[in-house]
């Protein structure tokens, strides 16, 4: 091997320049240089780790990605609506490319309410003090591994949603992050809904060019406060060519309620750890995946339901349909600490296998420390039967619609708990358009 | 060596109004199962097929159906002259045959409804290609509560996922329901008694007699006098060892009833020790 050097986008010089131009708060810089040392000290993960063991990274190469450009005006006319808004009347909307935001709205009423929604890195200018003790501060931990790491240090755009004290927002807002061909998108999601607050957001991914390679290096935090109502739906539309890391962590706080839905169509690669903490007494949390793969695709996540507090619930179902040669893998767990009595939690997942070469990972876990609780998994692999095409077909279906239907059916479970009903729409036609003609 | 004895239609229409079997020979995976079975429905006529299990009843109708794993190795099927062993299995369906299963199989997250607005679309819109239209769902809901209600069928049943769940009852129920929505020209019903109360029995029997009207040919394999109570055969076959050794009028169907089958043991020994040996051959594929 030569001595070469590769360069990587992500360096010293880059960093500096970048952080010197962003004229953020100082505790945000600081936060930002720490992690950026914890970066270049971290290594890569490997499939030494434990976490790492069923998801290959080697030909990932971080050298090939560097900090998002600007966006070039051109890029916003490409950009679409999104599948999500179909049909919505929305509160406010907000688009960015590779991280940089282009456009941004909000109803004057919800202004007026003292809400905030925009790009993240506009607003921590003028609210850092509001957002200090909840940005990277208690939920994900910016030095959990090298891709937090990464994120907490170079992170740009993103989203913001503040909804203050008893305020509730009726109609959803909606956000748009878009990809250019070899972009990178570093985006922070925070939503903070203070106590008594109600909010819908909908959030989704998608690349400008289906086929070229992308870097989605992410986090999602979702702090939801006492006695608040938060439902988040995102939709991980990713083109073929993406790399997609992200860290997703949600404190539910006493009696607060979340009901967080993925749905996770896209990249080349995900590797998505999505946490929720149910950190107050009483506190719920409904969980919806839904999963579809094809071609090579690998979908690794790793869920993590996590009871602090006591008479909490946690309900998580995914459900994942694959095709070709793609590969899902779900690890799940169910934690519940000592003082945590009175838990009940639950866990599901179901995988759908449309071909013979599509492999699924179902690994439930529960580990429970205390001893007044109710706490169920279960984990279920099936394939597309025959014999249920066949019947399909005499009742005059082709065999594509009979795959369809099925398909259909076997989401049909997790949709019931979707109550946005452009949310299902877009999942099953999405989910429809991929099925190929099998023979 | 069919010829029913019936003058219900006339010679001139045979040709274009019936559902042809003429020996056919099935096999799964490579071992012969029928071996040679001939009838001729016609549209409008009754015809119940008997045999012990076994005997290749419902392999016939799989077959017609187009089931992928029976394998057709000889001997032609004919709907209205056209060659059905030719069409895919949808394609069959949309031709105008049908099959009332034995065992059903379960759609999970398929309601009832949606299921049958699709079939009963592309089964009346043969043409119709993946993606276009269905009946729009007003018109259709409309008429299925109409069928349901007619047929004394409990409403919630469009609204259950296709058989997922269903007790045996409820699954033969849901057959007859679809063989009233789709009204296909000639109807094959698998042991659409069995599993049913008396009483259940007899109103699938009335029934199917409502349904079919005049117009639809409907072959009627059972084991229990009860389902042709309302569907008295216009003739009767009977099925041993993979092939029909008799047909007769309805006096076959009730001596059956009456007495069994080793009278047509005795009288076909060749199909009798066709069925001793493939009794055989299932049993060692069990062992095995």
């Amino acid at each position: 091997m030569t001595e070469t050097a590769v360069q990587t986008g992500f360096n010293q010089d880059a960093f500096d320049a970048f952080l010197a131009a962003r004229d953020e708060p100082a505790w945000l810089s600081d936060l930002r240089r720490a992690a950026w040392e914890k970066f270049l000290e971290l290594p890569m993960p490997s499939r030494q780790d434990e976490e790492w063991m069923r998801t290959d990274i080697r030909l990932f190469r971080l050298d090939r990605f560097g900090f998002p450009a600007e966006a070039e005006a051109s890029q916003l006319d490409q950009a679409e609506e999104g599948l999500l808004r179909q049909g919505v009347e929305v509160g406010g909307h907000t688009v960015a490319v590779d991280s940089r935001p282009l456009a941004s709205e909000l109803s004057d009423r919800l202004r007026e309410q003292g809400v905030l929604f925009g790009a993240l890195d506009e607003l921590v200018r003028e609210h850092g003090d509001l957002l200090r003790p909840h940005l990277l501060a208690r939920a994900v931990d910016p030095f959990q591994d090298k891709f937090a790491a990464l994120h907490a240090a170079c992170w740009s755009g993103g989203t913001l949603l503040y909804v203050p004290r008893g305020v509730e927002v009726e109609e959803p807002l909606h956000q748009l992050s878009l990809l250019s061909a070899g972009g990178v998108e570093l985006g922070h999601t925070l939503v903070v809904l203070e106590e008594g607050a109600s909010a819908t957001l909908l959030a989704e991914s998608a690349s400008l060019d289906p086929e070229a390679a992308g870097l989605h290096c992410g986090a999602i935090e979702l702090l939801v406060g006492p006695r608040a109502t938060l439902r988040y739906v995102n939709l991980q539309n990713w083109g073929t060519g993406v790399w997609h890391f992200a860290h997703q962590k949600a404190l539910v706080d006493q009696d607060a309620n979340l009901q967080w839905t993925i749905g996770v169509l896209g990249s080349r690669l995900a590797k998505v750890n999505q946490h929720v903490a149910l950190v107050g007494t009483g506190a719920r949390a409904q969980v919806n995946g839904v999963m579809f793969s094809e071609g090579r695709q690998h979908l690794s996540y790793h869920t993590l339901q996590h009871h602090e507090a006591p008479h909490c619930t946690s309900d998580l179902l995914y459900k994942g349909a694959l095709q070709d040669d793609s590969r899902i893998v779900w690890r799940g767990m169910i934690k519940v600490d000592p003082g945590a009595q009175k838990t009940d939690g639950y866990q599901r997942n179901d995988s759908l296998i449309l071909n013979r070469e599509a492999r699924a990972d179902s690994i439930p876990g529960l580990e429970i420390e205390a001893d007044d609780v109710r706490c169920t998994h279960g984990a279920t692999t099936g394939r597309v039967d025959d014999e249920q095409i066949f019947y399909c077909r005499t009742r005059g279906m082709t065999r594509n619609e009979a795959v369809r239907m099925i398909v259909a059916g076997f989401f049909q479970q997790v949709s019931d708990r979707i109550p946005i009903e452009s949310v299902r729409v877009a999942l099953g036609e999405a989910i429809a358009r991929r099925i190929r003609e099998y023979e | 060596m069919i010829a029913p004895n019936t003058n219900r239609t006339n010679e001139s229409m045979s040709n274009t109004e019936t559902l042809k079997i003429t020996d056919l020979h099935v096999a799964v995976e490579g071992k012969p199962i029928l071996c040679g079975a001939s009838l001729t429905l016609r549209r409008g006529e009754t015809h119940a097929l008997m045999g012990p299990n076994g005997s290749g009843k419902s392999t016939l109708g799989l077959a017609v159906m187009g089931h992928p794993a029976y394998e057709v190795t000889s001997g032609s099927v004919e709907l209205d002259g056209v060659d059905l062993l030719e069409l895919d299995p949808d394609e069959r369906a949309r031709a105008g045959v049908f099959m009332a299963f034995q065992r059903p199989m379960a759609i999970p997250g398929v309601k009832m409804a949606d299921f049958l607005r699709h079939a009963t679309t592309n089964v009346r819109q043969p043409d119709r290609k993946e993606g276009e239209e269905l009946i729009p769902m007003r018109e259709f809901r409309k008429e299925l509560r109409g069928k349901m209600e007619q047929l004394k069928i409990d409403p919630e049943f469009a609204r259950r996922y296709v058989n997922d769940g269903f007790s045996g009852g409820e699954m033969k129920r849901a057959e007859i329901l679809q063989l009233a929505m789709l009204q296909p020209k000639f109807a094959i019903l698998d042991e659409t008694d069995s599993g049913l109360d008396a009483d259940a029995v007899k109103l699938a029997s009335a029934s199917i007699a409502e349904i079919r009207g005049g117009e639809m040919g409907i072959l009627i394999i059972t084991h229990h006098e009860r389902l042709l109570e309302h569907n008295r055969p216009d003739v009767t076959h009977v099925m041993l060892g993979g092939r029909i050794v008799e047909t007769g009028g309805p006096e076959l169907a009730e001596e059956l009833h009456r007495d069994g089958f080793d009278r047509v043991r005795a009288d076909h020994p060749k199909a009798a020790a066709q069925e001793a040996e493939l009794e055989k051959l299932q049993k060692e594929e069990a062992v095995g």
